[in-house]
């Protein structure tokens, strides 16, 4: 039995976890927070220094060529220390989606600029309020052409390149969608910044008339290659929600053990230690579950649909259990501007909501029990 | 990252294999029932013995145990890989070996004189003596160390006057693992005392008690004037708390999951898939697939929380502390999940027994899951161990900490 990263891994995200410590300490997160910017474009050019956007892409595409463990490690860190960086969009989704569907040509041209932190893309899949299925998609691509509105793109401000799920024909549900790729720079395009929960984590409008876009992977292919994406970037993102969640919980241990009340520290009563012991069953399963859909993604499992769904919920029920409940263990001063607690409290669901939410997935997931249980 | 044996366990797989094929049947599918009453079926217990002879004859009955000791001196790696393959053949249970070879004789081992342990040892793991654990009490439950049995210094021996309860398998048990008081003028950690005795001495009544599912896997013991040697003493006078301590240790050392009585998330899709709700099959309703997800991202992370543990082990390494969440999630998981498939079943979810859907699964898991979320250790306890040696937070405020027991206030 082999289910737990190397020593080699594990080193990786020891040596991310001290550079984080170092260079993103909340004080990175609250400078946004009160209006630095969208992200911290400091923090993002030292770890493209130190390649960590290029840690899936293979070497012949400009990355490191190590792998989705390596990957995992880093996201977990990434998350611990709320990092206010493009990184999700860009590693997990765009260069992801480029990956799976790109040809050659286009992992040529875009891949080796991600991996040196010079090319941010996004991925955009919402046009408003509601579930995300092949009826809602709007936006349409033909002839080269995009036509539509995209909302809550993360990190769409920033973005060079995005990849856009539309619509490229009248052909009924998925079969009509397909993948199109596009420079954010080019004509036909107005972003607008809307806000948004987390303000660390910022995020646009886009509005596309008529703009010069690409197919990206084979056409009427798109809802299932988003689906691909999308699983593979659900197990990236609970490694970020596991590693939020830890965050949370040692927060608020320290938070209880030096505060007083009636004569003792807090962390002396039972309600604050089994809240303290949900919070750590909790996150201990999501970080399982996470660990079974490395695995899965990194070996392309047949499992992977399925593997990233409970990761997925899994995970994203527990940092939304650790950050709101850090927020109570910590009183008055929990639910003010001043403390960090609302830094995750808002992440936690922001990361909750950024690949379609809990209901979506939790679908997703009894669907491919049917289906496993079928065959 | 991967789910494959290492080929020291593969060879260890393959010889476990071979000698089950050649001494056993495969094991067919059996339909779950109560989940905390079904291991201990009387009926049972003369197969069970003769499995466990067989066991011990071979060296897998405990197999991190010496040989010669019904072991072959393996790692727990090995111990876990010959229990999975052995859930692949149609064996007897051999849950009523647990707690003796689990906890009592281990205490036996590392407490008694040579003497003891070469009467003791040997005929526990070959089964032909089973054993009990004698310790919670009527006032004495969660806090153990409160318990209020006496045993009183009586010439060379003792005398032994008090009731235990919550006693698994003291019905089959041939002998108990006994911690009484025998001083009740000091703080009640300190006046405890650890005995061994046969469940035949005179004076000693075992009555079943019935549970709420109308099962009876447990027992309430009645000490009347018993008396017993001052050799059968398991350590030092006053020092029971630290034997205590070594016995609970070793229950920790399971590698667990499995306690939900085959009633998880497959069974309530199985239910879902026929049953016509309101607005069409239930499989097709949100709701229902919302709590479907909801337990089996539970079930899933037991169970890869589980493949951590054995990697640690098959590193030889120390497992580490997660595998402390299983019982916790397991039982209140077991219990939610039944109770929602009897929302389903509907009227009929007030059935139980073969007229029930499912031949009653559901319900039968509903009426033994309180008693899961109590027996060893509540969910109340195990939130504060995982408080308090997980996460390192303070004990409770024990205000009888310093008292003598004599002075306690009890309440009645």
């Amino acid at each position: 039995m082999n289910f737990d990263f190397s020593d080699e891994q594990k080193q990786i995200k020891d040596q991310a976890r001290k550079f984080l410590n170092e260079k993103c300490t909340t004080r990175i997160v609250r400078k946004l927070y009160d209006g630095g910017g969208n992200f911290d474009p400091v923090l993002w050019a030292q770890i493209a220094q130190l390649g960590w956007m290029g840690t899936a892409i293979p070497e012949e595409f400009g990355g490191l060529g190590l792998g989705y463990l390596e990957l995992c490690v880093i996201a977990e860190e990434l998350g611990r220390a709320l990092a206010p960086v493009p990184f999700s969009s860009t590693v997990y989704l765009f260069a992801e989606a480029l990956l799976i569907a790109g040809t050659d040509d286009q992992k040529r041209r875009l891949l080796p600029g991600i991996a040196r932190g010079e090319i941010v893309g996004t991925f955009a899949r919402s046009e408003g309020p509601g579930a995300v299925t092949p009826k809602t998609i709007r936006t349409g691509f033909r002839n080269g052409r995009l036509s539509g509105t995209k909302i809550a793109v993360a990190d769409g401000m920033d973005a060079h390149c995005a990849v856009v799920l539309a619509r490229g024909s009248e052909e009924a549900g998925a079969r009509g969608l397909h993948l199109a790729l596009v420079d954010l720079n080019g004509a036909g395009i107005r972003r607008e910044a809307v806000a948004t929960l987390d303000p660390s984590r910022g995020a646009a409008r886009l509005v596309f008339d008529d703009a010069d876009a690409e197919a990206l992977g084979a056409l009427g292919q798109g809802w299932q290659l988003a689906s691909r994406v999308l699983d593979g970037a659900a197990v990236l993102m609970a490694f970020e929600q596991v590693g939020g969640a830890d965050a949370c919980l040692a927060m608020a241990k320290d938070y209880a053990m030096t505060r007083y009340a009636f004569g003792r520290p807090i962390a002396s009563f039972q309600a604050i230690k089994h809240k303290l012991a949900d919070m750590y069953v909790n996150t201990e399963l999501a970080r399982s579950n996470a660990y079974y859909g490395a695995w899965a993604l990194s070996t392309d499992a047949r499992e992977l649909p399925l593997a990233a769904a409970a990761a997925r919920v899994s995970a994203t029920q527990a940092f939304d259990y650790a950050a709101k409940e850090n927020t109570q263990t910590h009183g008055g001063i929990g639910f003010t501007w001043e403390a960090d607690c609302h830094f995750y409290y808002k992440r936690s669901r922001q990361l909750g909501l950024a690949l379609g939410p809990q209901r979506a997935w939790k679908d997703k997931l009894v669907g491919e029990l049917e289906r496993s249980n079928a065959a | 990252m991967d789910f494959e044996d290492s080929p020291e366990e593969a060879a260890f797989r393959a010889e476990v294999r071979a000698w089950l094929d050649a001494n056993a049947a495969p094991r067919v599918e059996r339909e779950a029932g109560n989940p905390l009453d079904e291991r201990l079926d009387s009926g049972q217990m003369a197969k069970a013995k003769a499995w466990q002879k067989k066991r011990a004859d071979r060296g897998y009955a405990r197999i991190t145990w010496p040989l010669g000791m019904g072991g072959i001196a393996g790692t727990p790696m090995q111990s876990i890989i010959y229990g999975q393959e052995e859930t692949k053949y149609d064996v007897p249970s051999g849950a009523a070996f647990a707690i003796g070879l689990g906890m009592c004789i281990p205490t036996v081992m590392a407490y008694c004189g040579e003497e003891t342990r070469a009467r003791y040892v040997k005929p526990a793991v070959e089964g032909a003596e089973i054993w009990c654990q004698l310790f919670s009490e009527p006032a004495g439950g969660s806090d153990v160390a409160a318990l209020r049995t006496r045993a009183e210094k009586n010439g060379d021996g003792w005398t032994i006057n008090g009731s235990k309860i919550w006693t698994t398998g003291a019905q089959f048990s041939d002998y108990g693992l006994l911690l009484a008081r025998t001083d009740p003028t000091v703080p009640k950690h300190k006046g405890l005392t650890m005995f061994y005795l046969s469940m035949t001495t005179p004076g000693v009544e075992v009555r079943p008690i019935r549970q709420a599912s109308s099962g009876s896997g447990f027992n309430e013991i009645f000490f009347t004037d018993v008396r017993i040697a001052d050799s059968q003493r398991v350590g030092e006078i006053g020092q029971g708390w630290q034997v205590a301590l070594t016995t609970l240790m070793h229950e920790r050392l399971a590698v667990g999951g499995g306690q939900g009585g085959g009633i998880d998330v497959p069974q309530l899709l199985q239910l879902a898939r026929g049953l016509e709700l309101e607005d069409g099959p239930a499989i097709r309703n949100a709701a229902v697939r919302e709590k479907i997800a909801d337990w089996y991202v539970r079930s899933a992370g037991l169970k890869y929380t589980t493949l951590r543990t054995m990697t640690a082990l098959s590193r030889s390494q120390q497992p580490g502390p997660e595998a402390s969440i299983a019982k916790i999630v397991v039982a209140s998981k077991l219990q939610d999940l039944c109770a929602f498939a009897l929302e389903l079943e509907g009227e009929a979810g007030m059935l139980s027994g073969e007229e029930a859907p499912m031949h009653g699964m559901f319900q039968s898991g509903w009426l033994g899951a309180p008693g899961l979320r109590i027996a060893g250790g509540t969910d109340e306890i195990l939130r504060n161990i995982i408080a308090e040696r997980v996460l390192g937070l303070p004990g409770d405020v024990r205000v009888d900490k310093d008292v003598p027991f004599n002075q306690v206030p009890t309440g009645r």
